[in-house]
């Protein structure tokens, strides 16, 4: 039946990208001690490798999903393996086979307990995000989902720091109330959607207006929490600053664009009446989360704490993007999506790397870091000039699509968020100024060494990118075009559609009840 | 061949910032500064050969590089516009960045991160050639950013010195209040056009409201005012004066901050269709020049004059396009970077002779020490201060005259007021550092040196520039430099000449208010020296608050800094007390509820049983008491027994009561 939005290519490339990684974390448990690293390190790399053709083999003039597979997996209720990927989609799905390998690298020294479950669990939790960004059965995504937050868990509770349960018990509160109502709006769809689990299928159902209402709020706890949106953020911060850097370069990198990336597969086609209708409230929340991040950011004296709450205002951009409802906003929502992927993510990095150097994490601890570490202080003042969105790099882009659909959509909320640049900048230079400029610090500074090789080569693919998204942001967008086009086609379509429908079951009642009150006038001239 | 050329102006200063950004520590300082003031030599010969083709076709020419952005109905182009504007801007930026570039390898020479500055300062070449070359909005805000950062850079680049660090940090922010306006305006650009390119947005200006034109007028004039340090946003420009002197003179004198009278004449077109922005303009660029004279005349760091000097005459240039005299401002904008480069130039010659020292009433006598410095100075403060006929004095007079024959006879005032002032600061500036008693530190004074040819070199060019600048431009409004810049630049109502008399009049009396501001300095600081102390101590209050700067960066800080922090600290409280409150409050109540799941399970449920437990036990005693085993008892039960038994047959049948019949 959807056979034909599916076309089904030779080799299983989405399977292959997905598990290799879980197969890697089999493997890990039979090599010796001395090989846990590289293996781990092989089997990310590999499974980079393996993920690149599909930017190449993608074919950018076609709609619907590609590379598509389809195993039928319970018989009853009807639940497939099905997966597949769009312009929606690919770009996340490289964004995190390119962090995996940089994550394994990443926690080289830093992790010194249970190294060989540590990167096994890195890897499992590669295999769920990709799982999650493939999957295109609704059964077939909620276990992705729900499968990448127990390695997540135990990166925080095993690996994490001294406040760790009570982060790890925040995050669970917060993600239990989005994953339990995510599992009923699941269940709702299916019966209302006609029996399926297929994600096309219930895309294209059409719901009542009132049904999607309900729905709308589902998804809204759902992807809300992971975006995360105000006010559902503060399991973020708390999350970041106990995980390991490795975890929170996946938080922040690729775990933060579920929500969003909920929000456009679902939301939106799924429910474009309820979206329309609510679409003033998300850009408030929107706009709030830009502020109220930023001016968290300026307060926090802890490092982590700043980037996380500089990624609640980014995101922000991101979700104020997404329901501008036009190409713009939406592709620069995408864009900014990668962006933040590869900056905040970097900028994690920046910060274990000196907290590996000098065990604190506050910026009070850390300052003059430009004299001891020159190439450290190169990369901090690059990824921050990244993320207030200069342009030249990668998330001036992003913003200013973003800014430019939010102006076509609405001019005042185009200018709130314009004021959350100004204070990105503020924040972000801000904190280089404290960190990397100023008097070097007596003892502590002068024994800091610079980066190193290993962390060399997390910084320079990072920075390419940076630039190389900055400047020739199109072949990106291009990825993005014909799903984005999509996917504001169908919204229209399905307004109207429903429209139509509406009016004709509104003309239908009315005939109904005047052939009901003709007939009652008839019974009572008979009598 | 011209497509060449064109893009090559960019790219070769783009090609030595990659070179000495990735290779520098492999290679000589020597190897670092030769591609550093080369590549902008080669660029400013290009810029020379794409200026002399445009002489000769006057046409306006584009060439497009390449696809940068498309998205949804938006595409845009890395792109460059030739044409007569764009020429001017490439000749002053390429030469006087070339000068200065030769400058600094003597300037700079010896100091730690040497390749680091012809890295920042040749990005800086690239971003301010984008900015005047881009065809479309969007290319000259990568241009209007990228020098931004580069300010920002070279202003931190001295970055162990909190000082400095502070005073980046400062700039960049200030500028990016400003860039959030510019970004509205390319957003409202956007949506009535539906394109960003400057030809076909011109073309299409007039179906635009007034209301809409002034509108983008205005939000421009927000990036023009962060920008071009203007009020209110001027307060970074001064504290910027903690890069290199090089960097000083090149980027926040003759150059970028001259990019918000670029951009104003660039979009003429929209401003002569909103009067009110204009209007807003004019005012914003008098009230600035005389503003901030008015601090430079107390000020006692030679920088800070000079930077305050450098916002005045920026105000000038505000001026002139608010009253639609957009040749007039490009004439006072290459003029001011003439005669700015050759004072600042000169300013850090005295420096680097004083072996750092920067302020003024640690200098005097200097003349006899360092002629040169001397004379290039002297050149450079006759040039501002509008003396005939060096090139100051054409372009602003032009200025001033323009608003008097327009009618605009406030503002006019306004800039004879700023003039005399202007001649009155850069004359006490000259007094106090090279003539009259040496009052420097005898430590320094074995030192003082005159600086090698290497610098002394550009700066005898810049004082010849100072001197024969302004000769393009006469006679005012009709010199051949407004012809060329005439297809650019034409307004509205533009077209009208002043009668010979008025001209010379109006000249005679510029000439008459800087001899005045001379004469006044000479008295004060040559002639009666003791005079300025008595003046100062006479109006305590008013010196104290010029001295401050008008407490305005005071201001800021409790207006807008303060409460911005503060902002953030309340955020921080509502976030950790009230919506982490909320959760935990979900926390504890789920605990609380599994507390009092188990306390009901414990008292409630398990109490209920056993309460039925005992009831029943207890009931069991008070009935085992009925069987008493005494007659009367049982008899005593059976009546009671027999009574309740009748009474519920009667109700039964008669549907009332015993007690109900008895009273009926």
């Amino acid at each position: 039946m959807s056979d034909t939005a599916l076309q089904t290519s030779g080799f299983p490339w989405l399977t292959a990208v997905v598990f290799l990684p879980l197969a890697g974390a089999v493997l890990l448990f039979f090599v010796k001690d001395a090989a846990v690293r590289w293996t781990a390190l092989a089997v990310a790399l590999a499974d980079l490798a393996l993920s690149f053709p599909l930017f190449f083999l993608y074919d950018r003039s076609a709609t619907g999903m590609q590379f598509t597979e389809r195993v039928a997996w319970i018989a009853s209720p009807p639940i497939n393996y099905a997966v597949g990927v769009d312009g929606i989609s690919l770009p996340l799905l490289l964004l995190t086979t390119l962090l995996t390998p940089l994550c394994v690298l990443v926690s080289w020294r830093a992790i010194e307990t249970r190294l060989r479950e540590f990167m096994a669990t890195i890897l499992v939790m590669a295999t769920a995000m990709l799982g999650v960004f493939v999957a295109l059965d609704f059964v077939l995504f909620y276990v992705f989902w729900e499968a990448m937050l127990i390695p997540m868990y135990l990166l925080i509770g095993v690996w994490g720091g001294p406040n760790r349960l009570y982060a790890a018990v925040k995050f669970f509160l917060y993600t239990l109330a989005g994953s339990v109502l995510l599992l009923i709006a699941i269940l709702v769809l299916f019966f209302q959607g006609g029996h399926t689990f297929d994600i096309l299928l219930l895309s294209k159902a059409g719901y009542s207006q009132t049904l999607q209402n309900w729905l709308f709020w589902a998804f809204f706890i759902a992807f809300a929490v992971k975006v995360p949106m105000f006010p559902f953020h503060t399991w973020l911060p708390d999350a970041h600053v106990e995980a390991p850097t490795a975890g929170s370069v996946f938080l922040a990198s690729v775990l933060l664009k579920m929500g969003a990336y909920g929000f456009l597969r679902f939301t939106l086609p799924m429910l474009p009446d309820a979206t329309a209708a609510f679409t003033p409230i998300m850009v408030g929340l929107s706009l709030i989360a830009i502020l109220y991040g930023a001016y968290m950011a300026l307060a926090q004296a802890d490092l982590k704490k700043l980037i996380a709450y500089s990624s609640v205002s980014h995101m922000g951009f991101v979700t104020l993007g997404i329901f501008a409802l036009n190409a713009q906003g939406i592709e620069g929502a995408l864009m900014q999506m990668i962006n933040h992927g590869i900056t905040t993510g970097a900028l994690f990095i920046c910060v274990g790397i000196i907290y590996e150097r000098t065990h604190s994490r506050m910026i009070a601890d850390n300052f003059g870091l430009a004299n001891p570490m020159p190439r450290y202080a190169t990369c901090l003042v690059i990824f921050a000039l990244s993320s207030l969105g200069l342009p030249g790099t990668n998330s001036f882009v992003g913003e200013f699509l973003i800014l430019i659909g939010t102006f076509l959509w609405n001019k005042a909320a185009a200018v709130v968020a314009s004021l959350g640049v100004i204070l990105a900048a503020a924040y972000l230079l801000w904190m280089v100024q404290r960190v990397a400029f100023g008097p070097t610090a007596g003892h502590s500074a002068l024994r800091l060494s610079d980066l190193n090789w290993r962390e060399m080569t997390i910084m320079v693919p990072l920075i390419v990118l940076v630039f190389w998204i900055g400047l020739f942001p199109n072949p990106l967008l291009k990825v993005m075009h014909t799903s984005v086009d999509h996917l504001i086609e169908q919204e229209d379509q399905e307004d109207r559609a429903l429209a139509r429908r509406d009016a004709r079951e509104m003309r239908e009642r009315r005939e109904a009840r005047d052939g009901h009150v003709a007939q009652v006038s008839l019974k009572a001239n008979n009598k | 061949m011209f497509d060449l050329l064109v893009t090559l102006i960019p790219a070769l200063p783009l090609t030595a910032v990659l070179l000495n950004g990735l290779l520098g520590t492999r290679y000589s300082h020597e190897v670092a500064h030769r591609l550093g003031w080369g590549s902008v030599a080669v660029s400013f010969l290009c810029a020379i050969v794409v200026f002399a083709d445009t002489l000769k076709t006057g046409v306006a020419q584009e060439v497009t590089v390449y696809t940068w952005i498309f998205g949804g109905d938006l595409t845009i182009n890395l792109a460059f516009l030739i044409d007569p504007l764009t020429c001017i801007m490439l000749l002053v930026v390429t030469g006087v960045g070339f000068l200065i570039h030769l400058y600094s390898v003597g300037y700079m020479h010896g100091e730690r991160g040497f390749t680091r500055f012809f890295t920042y300062m040749n990005l800086f070449m690239v971003s301010m050639l984008l900015l005047v070359m881009g065809n479309n909005y969007l290319v000259l805000f990568i241009g209007w950013e990228g020098v931004g950062l580069c300010s920002y850079l070279l202003i931190g680049y001295y970055y162990d010195r909190v000082s400095a660090a502070k005073a980046a940090t400062k700039a960049f922010v200030v500028n990016r209040i400003g860039d959030a306006g510019f970004l509205l305006a390319i957003f409202l650009v956007f949506v009535n056009f539906n394109t960003l390119d400057y030809t076909q947005v011109f073309a299409q200006a007039g179906k635009l409201s007034t209301e809409t034109a002034t509108a983008i007028a205005i939000c421009l004039l927000i990036g023009a005012i962060g920008k071009s340090a203007q009020i209110p946003l001027y307060t970074w420009l001064p504290d910027a004066m903690e890069g290199p002197t090089p960097v000083s003179a090149l980027i926040h004198a003759a150059t970028m901050v001259t990019a918000g009278v670029y951009m104003i004449v660039r979009n003429h077109v929209l401003y002569d269709m909103a009067p009110v922005a204009m209007t807003t303009v004019a005012w914003v660029g008098g009230l600035t020049a005389l503003f901030a004279a008015t601090i430079g005349l107390v000020q006692n760091d030679i920088k800070r004059v000079l930077a305050y000097s450098t916002v005045s005459q920026l105000g000038y240039m505000f001026l002139a396009c608010g009253i639609g005299a957009y040749a007039a401002a490009i004439f006072h904008l290459m003029t001011h970077a003439f005669f700015k480069a050759l004072l600042f130039l000169s300013a850090g010659s005295v420096i680097h002779a004083l072996s750092g020292e920067q302020d003024i009433r640690k200098m005097g006598g200097l003349k006899a020490k360092i002629p040169w410095t001397h004379s290039l100075f002297l050149v450079g403060t006759l040039a501002i201060a509008g003396i005939f006929p060096l090139a100051g004095f054409w372009s602003k007079d032009e200025i001033m005259a323009h608003a008097f024959t327009h009618h605009y006879y406030a503002l006019y005032a306004i800039a004879v007021l700023g003039a005399f002032l202007t001649s009155f600061y850069m004359f006490r500036l000259t007094y106090l550092t090279f003539y009259g008693q040496s009052r420097v530190d005898h430590h320094v004074a074995e030192h003082i040196h005159e600086s090698p040819t290497v610098m002394i070199g550009p700066l005898v060019v810049l004082a010849v520039l100072s001197v024969i600048g302004g000769f393009p431009g006469v006679p005012p409004e009709e010199g051949w430099f407004h012809h060329f810049l005439r297809p650019a630049t034409t307004g509205v109502g533009e077209e009208h000449s002043a009668g010979l008399g008025l001209v010379v009049a109006l000249m005679s009396a510029a000439t008459v208010i800087a001899l005045m501001g001379w004469g006044l300095a000479h008295y004060l600081y040559s002639v009666r020296p003791e005079a300025a102390q008595r003046w100062a101590a006479g109006a305590p209050r008013a010196y104290q608050t010029l001295l401050n700067k008008y407490y305005v960066d005071e201001i800021y800080d409790l207006l807008v800094v303060k409460p911005t922090k503060r902002l953030g600290m309340l955020c921080d409280w509502f976030d950790r007390t009230v919506i982490d409150g909320m959760v935990l409050g979900v926390w504890r109540v789920t605990q609380s509820g599994s507390a009092f799941s188990t306390g009901f399970e414990k008292y409630v449920i398990y109490g209920l049983i056993n309460i039925m437990g005992y009831a029943n036990h207890l009931s069991a005693r008070s009935w085992r008491k009925l069987q008493s085993g005494m007659v009367h008892h049982y008899a005593a039960m059976i009546v009671a027994g027999l009574f309740i038994l009748v009474h519920l047959i009667l109700v039964w049948w008669t549907g009332s009561s015993v007690i109900g019949l008895a009273l009926r």
